[in-house]
């Protein structure tokens, strides 16, 4: 963020950073977005500790990985609602931050708006995706082969 | 500010040729935050990826376990060490960063050494256990 400093005392200026009005809007949205960065991050410290515990941890680790593996979480409500916070907090808190860093080092203007829209952009597809996936999946796809699905999938 | 000729500030009066200690510059503040910002950013690149190929679930069987079989090789083993390695400073980090914010700045250096502490002690127990899965299959 460049902004020039003015000599103590000196009186204030219209203009704030970014030639932005420095009239109060209203709702302080950089504080909010201070205080969202702290609160989703003890939040996610639990959720992705638990996520690389099971995933890596547990069993035989990341060898253990596969569809039938996923099948068998993403069938349970448990671990849906825990990918879907999972996934809102961790995209909205990494996007913020990352608009923190195009704020810190991209120098123009322009430059600026173009790598905020694409940090937005990327952030709402993905989360639009993510959750999709999760509340569409479908465990047992028709005409998969049986040794590839969960073994539930047998019986139906 | 113009300088006048025979006064010096704090600073330079100080012996040290380095600005005196702050929050931020210098020592572990910096390093702190030069590490917090490295991570943060490498693990949003991560999380952009690894939300597409979780995607493949929707494609078919056959293609979520072509891409995630490329997780259990002995490279992508190491590379998820240094993931973990990198989200595990992040996060204690962050942890430490919310204490100064709301309890006590007076102490950011001594959670700095906390945190390098619990760090150590997390992967340890991570990646002996993670190297015996990749490389035992
Ligand atoms: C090497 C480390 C990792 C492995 C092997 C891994 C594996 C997986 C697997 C198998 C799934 C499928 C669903 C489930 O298990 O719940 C998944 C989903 C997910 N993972 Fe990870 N994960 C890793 C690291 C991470 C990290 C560091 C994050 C957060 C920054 C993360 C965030 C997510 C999210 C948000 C989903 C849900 C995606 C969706 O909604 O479509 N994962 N991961
Ligand atoms: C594991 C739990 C996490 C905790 C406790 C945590 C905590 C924090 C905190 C406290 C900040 C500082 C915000 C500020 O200075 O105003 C921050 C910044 C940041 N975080 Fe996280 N975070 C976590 C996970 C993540 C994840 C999963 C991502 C990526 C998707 C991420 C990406 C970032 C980025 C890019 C920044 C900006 C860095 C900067 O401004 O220097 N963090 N985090």
């Amino acid at each position: 963020m460049t902004s020039t400093i003015e000599a103590p005392r000196s009186p204030r200026t219209p203009k704030g950073p970014y030639g932005r009005s420095t009239k109060k809007s209203g709702v302080n949205w950089e504080k909010w977005g201070w205080i969202y960065m702290r609160v989703s991050g003890v939040v996610l410290v639990v959720l992705i500790f638990g996520h690389l515990f099971v995933n890596l941890m547990i069993g035989e680790g990341v060898s253990a990985l596969n569809f039938a593996f996923v099948a068998g979480k993403l069938t349970n409500p448990f671990w849906m609602v825990w990918d879907i916070i999972m996934l809102w907090l961790a995209l909205i808190h990494g996007g913020n931050g990352m608009r923190t860093l195009v704020n810190d080092y991209a120098t123009s203007r322009i430059s600026r708006g173009i790598l905020k829209v694409a940090i937005l952009v990327s952030v709402v597809a993905l989360i639009v995706l993510g959750t999709l996936v999760v509340f569409t999946f479908d465990p047992c796809p028709a005409g998969a082969p049986a040794d590839l699905v969960a073994s539930f999938c047998k019986s139906l | 500010m113009p300088q006048t000729a025979g006064t010096l500030d704090s600073q330079q009066k100080t012996t040290s040729r380095r600005p005196a200690g702050t929050l931020y510059r210098g020592n572990t503040g910096m390093w702190s935050w030069v590490l917090h910002r490295i991570t943060g950013v490498a693990i949003f690149f991560f999380l952009l990826v690894h939300i597409l190929d979780t995607a493949l679930v929707r494609v078919s069987p056959e293609a979520y376990n072509a891409v995630i079989s490329q997780y259990q090789t002995p490279i992508m083993g190491l590379g998820e060490v240094a993931l973990v390695g990198a989200i595990v400073f992040h996060a204690f980090n962050g942890l430490r960063i919310i204490l100064i914010d709301f309890w006590n700045a007076k102490y950011q250096r001594v959670l700095f050494y906390v945190v390098i502490g619990l760090w150590v002690v997390t992967m340890l127990g991570f990646v002996p256990r993670h190297l015996i899965n990749v490389f035992s299959h």
